[in-house]
């Protein structure tokens, strides 16, 4: 059985301008101690399905559908189960380490908070286990670092504390929801070394969001992709790689310039990302590709399998796609 | 190449901040931030220099002291020949016409309140009093469709454009004046990739077609290495190496640079996963009290002892290819 499974999933907000589509009947699941990569450009959806899983919609937004985690459905819990599930079960790291810490709190209050409010700890030995967390991040002298308050770490050893902290409860899945945008390169490498390692010792399942295509690659075993709130692709990374089934796939990683090779003009995706308060027939990327037909404005392609483990929604013939 | 056809010479140029320590009184002693700690480096027409860094390495603020934006303790900066490091205000002024700068946050760099007719317009307004406004409305119209505006976005204001669109807006503004020189700081970074590529093609285009040199910021290396003639990777406020991009990157002499170089994912499974990424140890050491000698020897895996005693200088190893480092790669 998946560990999580989203099922038709939608996630709409209504504003004063009216309704944006954010997440239109998205379906996946990740099994236990899989790495899934969901990729997607800015608005594409990629953080509201995780969002709506966790319960950490914006007040305007409104979740349909149905979000599995071992059989339960997470949308139709109420708040003190859920906040059950979302500290044992399932945790999430964020963007920003800086804002998702508390600034008037030390890391060691912050991290025995935790313990003590959910596994029923004594103060002394949460902090010892803190600590022996901290030590599992890589921290160097965690001792002295849990004193500390969060403005007085580097971004990189923020991130840490970060890690540390959402796996204090061990939880089976690990959400991160960008984890290294906000990081420089070395630091970057260093945190999605430092993930693969915990992933193999804890046996935790981690969903990574992420518009890096570079990290995907080097961490994932499956991704999604993800446009204008819907699934275009889906597949093991490998595969989806080398031979991109989905117009968006294909320019999506031919538009980025690669270290390894000689760069002649940049291929490029011409046109802007869809206006997600349009109600959209069709399949989102139609007026961006160039390889549309008739049929593309008119209706939304279904997700297929095409191929072992593989799905794509696209109207045009993978033969075409060359 | 020969000497007439240098447009920028930097040399040794030193930016430091005096801060503030934590609990300062009046009278305590500021400390000395030392941003950018003695940098040269020259710019010919044409050509595309690639600053790349990390986080407070100071490559924006090394930008900002070549015109003057920021304040430097010492050094020389010689545009097409004359002197221009700490010319008053009135004498700059001219110089700004021949170097514009892009920003970033391209919605953050606009004007909210002003139409992007108006955005486009108002350095010609500053620097060309005696344009007639029908012959600025032509400019103005003929280098949007330039940068990929259309005409009828005129009258319309920054909040009605995406990033990638206010960018081009930022592009259109500052080569309206016709500049010689460009100053991009790390003017894709907040673009998705889609929109990333075709801004990168549009800059590298219009540089062709004007024939105006770019100083090209970034802490992305993939970008920079794509756009740049040559790229000087800075650590630290220290120039730590510069060569041609592909030979950097084919051949980096320097370990930090090598680092670095190992760090950016490469968006290929096949290659990266079964490849052994060489970390970086340690933390980034505060730039008010940078380390002894070489300023990398905290973190380098080569580091020896004369790298705390002596400051290694940035010297040419082989060509065109430069290096600070007492004992470089091979």
């Amino acid at each position: 059985m998946s560990l999580l499974e989203v099922r038709n999933l939608f996630v709409d907000f209504s504003t004063p301008d009216g309704t944006v589509h954010a997440v239109t009947d998205v379906s996946f699941s990740i099994a236990k101690g899989e790495t899934l990569a969901i990729v997607g450009e800015s608005g594409s959806g990629k953080s509201q399905i995780v969002f709506a899983a966790m319960g950490l919609l914006a007040d305007n937004g409104k979740a349909r559908g149905e979000v599995l985690f071992e059989g339960r459905n997470l949308l139709a819990l109420k708040q003190a189960q859920l906040n059950n599930v979302r500290a044992n079960d399932i945790a999430m790291i964020f963007q920003d380490p800086m804002t998702s810490l508390n600034p008037y709190m030390r890391v060691s209050e912050q991290m025995t908070e935790v313990l003590v409010l959910h596994k029923g700890m004594s103060k002394s030995a949460a902090h010892a286990e803190s600590v022996r967390m901290l030590e599992a991040v890589k921290i160097p002298d965690a001792r002295s670092v849990i004193r500390r308050y969060p403005h007085e770490c580097s971004g990189g050893m923020r991130q840490r504390i970060m890690i540390a902290m959402s796996l204090l409860c061990r939880p089976k899945l690990l959400i991160a929801d960008e984890p290294t945008t906000a990081l420089d390169v070395t630091v970057q490498a260093q945190i999605m070394h430092l993930l693969s390692e915990i992933q193999q010792e804890f046996g935790t399942a981690i969903i990574l969001i992420t518009h890096d295509l570079g990290v995907v690659a080097g961490s994932c075993e499956n991704t999604l992709v993800l446009y204008g709130g819907r699934i275009l692709e889906y597949g093991p990374t490998r595969d989806l790689f080398a031979s991109p089934a989905q117009p968006y796939t294909k320019g999506l990683l031919s538009a980025l310039p690669r270290l390894d090779e000689d760069g002649e003009e940049l291929h490029t995706i011409p046109g802007n990302p869809p206006n997600m308060m349009l109600d959209i027939k069709g399949c989102p990327f139609a007026p961006r590709c160039t390889y549309r037909v008739a049929e593309c404005a008119e209706t939304m392609p279904p997700l297929v399998n095409f191929e072992g483990g593989r799905l794509r929604a696209c109207h045009v013939a993978i033969e075409d796609l060359k | 190449m020969s000497e007439a056809e240098t447009m920028l010479s930097v040399d040794n140029l030193k930016v430091y901040f005096d801060i503030k320590p934590e609990g300062a009184m009046l009278w305590t002693k500021p400390l000395r931030l030392k941003a950018v700690d003695g940098v040269s480096f020259d710019l010919k027409k044409g050509e595309t220099l690639g600053i790349v860094g990390e986080s407070g390495c100071g490559k924006s603020t090394l930008a900002r002291a070549v015109i003057s934006m920021v304040p430097s303790e010492s050094g020389r900066v010689v545009w097409m020949g004359s002197d221009i490091l700490g010319l008053p205000v009135d004498k700059m002024r001219p110089l700004r016409r021949e170097i514009q700068m892009i920003f970033q946050d391209p919605l953050a760099s606009l004007d909210p309140r002003m139409t992007i007719g108006e955005i486009i317009a108002e350095p010609l307004k500053t620097h060309m009093r005696n344009l007639k406004p029908k012959e600025i409305k032509e400019r103005v119209q003929a280098m949007m469709d330039k940068v990929g505006l259309l005409p009828n976005q005129i009258n319309r204001y920054p909040h009605e454009f995406s990033g990638g669109q206010c960018q081009r807006i930022g592009i259109a503004r500052s080569l309206i004046l016709e500049p010689k020189l460009v100053i991009c700081d790390e003017p894709v970074s907040a673009l998705d990739v889609s929109i990333q590529a075709q801004v990168i093609n549009l800059l590298t285009r219009l540089q062709k077609e004007l024939g105006i040199s770019l100083i090209f910021i970034a802490h992305d290396l993939s970008v920079v290495k794509h756009i740049s003639d040559r790229v000087l990777v800075l650590y630290l406020g220290n120039a730590v190496e510069m060569s041609d991009g592909d030979e950097l990157y084919m051949r980096p002499r320097h370990p930090y640079t090598q680092l670095l170089i190992s760090a950016v994912p490469i968006p290929d499974p096949e290659i990266e996963q079964n490849r052994e990424v060489d970390l970086i140890k340690g933390e980034l050491p505060s730039p008010i009290n940078p380390p002894s000698g070489c300023v990398f020897r905290t973190r380098c895996p080569r580091v020896q002892e004369k790298c705390a005693k002596e400051k290694p200088v940035l010297q040419t190893i082989e060509g065109t290819h430069q290096v600070a480092c007492h004992f470089p790669l091979d």
